[in-house]
């Protein structure tokens, strides 16, 4: 196990180092530079800016210098918010996104799952229909939607929760419930269809046949193996959502992570772009590493270490 | 183990007998279509898409109004016997529009969800199946995909390939089919080692008959549901184009970019978000049950 | 069966339950003020985004404008007449030559408690004309003598013609008179920095704190970066008998839905301009409740031509084209923020006659004509004939539905057929800076109340911001005339001949001057908003 996380880990490096190269080169590709806006600046002063931020060295050694400043976690200054760097954009933002993003996380994983398991034990009964009539809403209404909705109707019109901002947790109900919605629906969706498929194997037949409670079968057999495709949406999802959304940060005022990963890049603010992919990148591959481990746990058939030795 | 209890009797010795095929003969998709007309909510399904995709046909034809003509003295009207849908903040009545709109969104939702199936399925497939270093090579090339910001990844292609139907499926495919083939290699790598793949594969089944026969089919459930995710978040990744120069050119209609536009006037206009949203929720609604109907119907277990 | 249908059925109601609540419309509005005499002097507005930089050297855009007019404080402040006064000078000399200003400094203080010198007036200026520290609006002070050389490397700093005599006398000679000059020194770029501590402390203007200390009515107690800004009142301000505020809370809501919404909860005092902005699909419901405040602003909503191409490079087309909108019609139903329909190019907050303009709006007759004789020259024979022009617009719903008007417009009146291309904005700069386009929008604001600050910048056919190809050899005698003209009067007739020779080649078609919309708490009095949109709260009080 630990050779496999620890080639899995060298992995994580060279995907690394790929993300970062792409990035860099589609970044410098991309019409437009940091300094673009409606007033054109005098020529002279642009190309100060240029020279000052190492805009007009060759592209190989600004490459390195962007790689020299992923390896040594250091992003430099914001091009545009020049009063913070790019490892105070992430270290202030990030930690609202995370809180944010685990709330969001929670309310999908436990709702999704219950409402998943209980309309496959009520296949075709009102219980299936009321949860699928749920997923259907909440697959087909994307969040931004889903967050004017929760904003116009809990808060305005009845008053129950905060408009917008960071405040205290009553705040953070209404993005939480527009982040978790779709993921909550897809879960939900997921669950009851694999559970149908897996009830319906023999092993559970089996145990119900040797008498077990239908409790017992439900959790300890049935989910377990139904789970597996959740387990493998949860990666990439939880990457995605504790780093922040833009659109939920945008409607509720929100000062977390997610704004930059879409500004930075209509700013074309270089160092922003590459301090957030970075960043992203890491949870992301880090998330997806977990989700391969948590497959020997759930189905310890699952060999990920090169099938030949074992077998 | 002879019995004389006359409960028992004997069905028949001969050889040919066993052969022989004792319900009525059946092609598989036959037998597919009838389970499937038994499910009513499929049927309901199916009836209803028949029914959107007639209106996205012949919809715009019904009205007096184009989709595109400006009529800023009628602006924001509301649902009413001349414009049966209100009409937008331009004018254009509504029903016309949402009914232009059913074109490109049920044709955008489609394409992009049957190329997301292909190449995530045959993707996550055979990085699960094959393993060890295929699956290493394969899984982190979609991981490294998924890294890149696609924000930058669209700018990109529209500024290299320009506007067009074939760039906005492009930029809606390219990292689209990620999530489909990280579901089916989940799949796939539980199934593979279960007693009767090993069974089928002792038995010498090359890996095509292997995936085709036991693995795909297996993990139809997880796909048809993720497919049905992808058509609306095809349907908003238009509009979401659309805004960087990379969708349908205004004055053209689709219900994402409907609904986009209408969202600020929930407030003030609600039928401008509403109509466009209630159908994007019947039409994915639809697809779900169908989808859900031909995966019972598809499933050998529940043949009766 | 039933049972399956009738889920979906209560599916459906509980969606046109939604419908049916949307349709009361929104007015729970009342913010605070229950006529008690005592109240509370705070104000909660919102400033839209993270102000980018609060170091006035670096400090480029209108959001950190806001901050810093309000918490620093120039040797001018535009005053309640929208006028220059007496600030951190509490006098000043004009030489004959009108190009020497003396400024006379006040007995005032940081908020620390150092006293305002004129020498932390020339260390903020010629810090921002440095090179090396990357001021992107240093270009604002290249009306001062050597300023321009200083900062492009070609000559010395201590040419810069701004020298404290004395800590209390600050000499500024200028390039060519400029009769806006106590204007800009009231602009940002313009303010004095505490030179004390920006000498020991070169990040002193990144965070709230002890290092950051400001001369203004307020004093910014705490940054919470994208998040709020919280300002009070100063003790150290000269004038703080006037300020009446305690404290001003400064909120980042980037969505203008969002920002109404907490302004009809009580959560906020001010919502849209000109530091937010208000949803146009709310704009109508907020004329009709007569809450909405409209004030012109010198800035104007352009679609620009591309006169280096067929069929654009031909007057007449330009003319037709332009001739051909609507702009009443435009205004009323789309921006529906009262504009003023623009037939001229220079704000009627500075030429009182634009608010008619150099021709009548929506006169399509005459735009046929100038139709038929670009036709003509161009040796087409109907508008049919001509390729689709393209009419480009960086990615915005607002921009989006005034193109989609206009081109309703042009292929109405004109049977011009137009294809819409609009591009995410740096793409579209881009665009715009390679003349890759064939009609554009752009809107200017006014940095300061002259006239010269919207002609100027299509004096040259490669000047950054023309972005039309066009120039013309007598536009450019008069605006080159209109800067060493001394007599007021005599200047400003340079400046309308200009105008007039502009419009008549008309590489520019104007749309409208901008307004800024607002609504605003009842009990909220005498905030200023100046004629360039800038606003200002040490007037500010409720009662």
């Amino acid at each position: 196990m630990a050779k496999y996380i620890g080639k899995r880990l060298l992995y994580m490096i060279i995907s690394l180092w790929l993300i970062v190269t792409a990035t860099f080169f589609l970044m410098r590709v991309a019409p437009g530079n940091p300094f673009a806006s409606e007033k054109k600046l005098p020529p002279e002063i642009e190309a100060n800016l240029q020279a000052h931020y190492g805009l007009d060295k060759p592209w190989y050694q600004q490459y390195t210098d962007y790689l020299v400043n992923v390896v040594t976690w250091d992003f430099g200054p914001s091009f545009k918010y020049k009063s913070q760097t790019v490892n105070d954009l992430i270290s202030e933002g990030f930690p609202v996104s995370f809180l944010l993003g685990m709330e969001a996380i929670f309310i999908a994983v436990a709702l999704g799952v219950l409402f998943g398991v209980i309309a496959a034990l009520k296949q075709n009964k009102w219980q299936d229909y009321t949860t699928m009539a749920i997923a259907v809403l909440g697959i087909s209404v994307p969040s931004f939607i889903m967050a004017s909705f929760l904003q116009y109707f809990l808060a305005i019109k009845l008053g129950v929760f905060p408009v917008a901002r960071w405040e205290s947790f009553q705040h953070t109900i209404l993005p939480a419930i527009a982040l978790a919605a779709g993921p909550m629906a897809y879960i939900a969706r997921l669950t009851r269809s694999s559970m149908i498929e897996v009830l319906a194997n023999d092993y559970i037949k089996t145990a119900k046949a040797k008498g077990l409670s239908s409790g017992v079968i439900t959790v300890k057999h049935a989910m377990r193996n139904a789970l597996l495709p959740v387990v493998t949406y949860l990666g990439p999802l939880t990457a995605s959502i504790l780093t922040g959304s833009f659109v939920i940060e945008k409607i509720f005022g929100i000062p977390g992570l997610g704004f930059h990963f879409v500004t930075s890049i209509t700013n074309r603010d270089y160092t922003v772009i590459m301090g957030v992919t970075v960043f992203y990148s890491i949870i992301l591959l880090v998330a997806i590493l977990l989700v391969d481990i948590a497959y020997g746990i759930i189905d310890p058939r699952i060999k990920l270490a090169g099938g030949k030795k074992g077998e | 183990m002879q019995s004389t209890n006359d409960k028992f009797k004997v069905v028949g010795t001969q050889l040919s007998d066993a052969e022989k095929i004792s319900k009525p003969s059946l092609s598989f998709w036959k037998d597919v279509f009838i389970r499937f007309r038994k499910n009513k909510l499929a049927m309901f399904g199916l009836v209803l898409l028949a029914i959107l995709i007639f209106m996205a046909i012949f919809g715009p034809y019904m009205t007096e109004y184009d989709y595109k003509t400006n009529d800023l003295t009628n602006k924001n009207q509301p649902p009413s016997a001349e414009h049966w849908f209100g009409t937008d903040d331009l004018g254009r009545d509504m029903f016309t529009r949402t009914w232009e709109g059913a074109r490109i969104s049920i044709f955008i939702g489609v394409a992009a969800a049957l190329i997301d199936l292909f190449i995530g399925v045959a993707w996550g497939g055979i990085a699960g199946y094959k393993g060890g270093r295929t699956d290493e090579t394969m899984m982190r090339a979609a991981d490294i995909l998924s890294g890149i910001p696609y924000l930058l990844l669209v700018i990109l292609l529209m500024v290299v390939l320009g506007q067009g139907l074939g760039t906005m499926i492009l930029a809606m495919t390219i990292t689209g089919w990620i999530n489909m083939s990280r579901i089916v290699r989940g799949q796939v790598l539980m199934l593979k080692s279960q007693e009767y793949v090993l069974a089928s594969k002792t038995l010498g089944a090359n890996t095509t008959r292997i995936m085709g026969k036991h693995l795909i089919p297996n993990s139809m459930g997880p796909i048809l549901v993720t497919m049905t995710l992808t058509v609306p978040s095809a349907i908003f990744t238009e509009a979401y184009l659309g805004f960087l120069g990379l969708g349908l050119t205004p004055p053209l209609a689709s219900w994402g970019t409907m609904a986009n536009d209408g969202l600020p006037a929930l407030r003030y206009y609600p039928w401008r978000l509403f109509f466009p949203a209630i159908f994007i929720c019947l039409t994915i609604f639809a697809f779900n049950v169908v989808g859900d109907g031909l995966r019972d119907a598809l499933d050998p277990r529940s043949r009766k | 069966m039933k049972k399956r249908l009738s889920i979906f059925f209560s599916m459906l109601l509980v969606v046109s339950m939604f419908l049916a609540a949307c349709g009361g419309g929104g007015d729970n509005a009342d913010g605070g003020g229950d006529g008690g005499k005592d109240v509370p002097q705070e104000l909660k507005v919102n400033i839209n985004t993270e102000p980018p930089s609060l170091n006035p050297g670096l400090a480029q855009d209108s959001t950190s404008g806001t901050v810093l007019r309000n918490i620093m404080e120039g040797l001018t402040r535009i005053g309640q007449k929208d006028e220059p006064e007496a600030a951190m000078a509490e006098s000043w000399e004009i030489s004959d030559d009108l190009k020497t200003y003396t400024f006379k400094i006040r007995d005032a203080q940081w908020s620390n408690g150092d006293p305002v010198t004129a020498q932390d007036f020339e260390y903020a200026w010629k810090w921002a004309l440095d090179p090396n520290n990357q001021s992107t609006y240093s270009y604002q002070l290249y009306y001062i003598e050597g300023a321009e050389a200083a900062n492009t490397g070609k000559g010395s700093m201590d040419d810069v013609g701004v020298k404290a005599i004395d800590d209390k006398t600050l000499e500024v000679k200028l390039v060519n008179p400029t009769p806006y000059f106590l204007e800009l020194t009231a602009f940002y770029t313009y303010l004095p920095v505490n030179s004390k501590i920006a000498q020991e402390n070169k990040d002193w203007a990144t965070d709230a704190g002890d290092d950051y200390t400001t001369n203004g009515p307020f004093h910014m107690t705490e940054w919470s970066h994208s998040d709020k800004i919280i300002l009070e009142k100063s003790d150290t301000y000269w004038d703080k008998d006037t300020v009446k505020l305690d404290s001003i809370e400064m909120v980042m809501i980037n969505d203008p839905n969002t920002e109404l919404s907490m302004f009809d909860n009580g959560e906020l005092d001010w919502a849209g301009a000109p530091t937010g902005a208000l949803p146009t699909d709310a704009m109508q419901a907020l004329k009709d409740n007569g809450t909405l405040v409209t004030q012109a602003i010198a800035g104007v909503y352009n679609y620009k031509f591309n006169t280096t191409v067929e069929p654009l490079n031909n007057e007449n087309i330009r003319k037709a084209l332009s001739h051909a909108l609507n702009r009443e019609e435009l205004i009323a139903n789309i921006t529906q923020g009262e504009q003023l329909p623009a037939m001229g190019i220079v704000p009627p907050t500075m030429f009182p006659e634009n608010e008619k303009g150099h021709f009548p709006d929506n006169d399509v007759e005459a735009a046929k004509e100038f139709l038929e004789k670009g036709l003509e020259e161009l040796g087409y024979e109907d508008a049919s004939e001509l390729p689709a022009i393209a009419l480009s617009y960086n990615t915005s719903e607002a921009h989006q539905k005034i193109a989609q008007a206009v081109q309703d417009m042009w292929s109405q009146n004109l049977g011009i057929e137009v294809t819409l291309d609009n591009a995410e904005w740096n793409v579209y700069l881009d665009k715009l800076d390679n003349m890759d386009f064939q009609v554009a929008r752009l809107g200017w604001l006014g940095d300061f109340n002259d006239a010269m600050n919207f002609l100027e910048m299509y004096k040259d056919a490669d000047g950054g911001n023309n972005q039309t190809g066009w120039e013309d050899p007598e536009f450019q005698k008069l605006l080159e005339q209109s800067q060493t003209e001394t007599d007021p009067d005599a200047r400003l007739q340079l400046l309308k001949d200009a105008e007039a020779i502009f419009m008549d080649a008309m590489p520019v078609a104007p749309i409208y001057f901008y307004t800024n919309n607002w609504v605003q708490d009842e009990s909220l009095k005498e905030v200023f908003v100046s004629g360039l949109g800038d606003v200002q709260y040490k007037w500010a009080y409720f009662e």
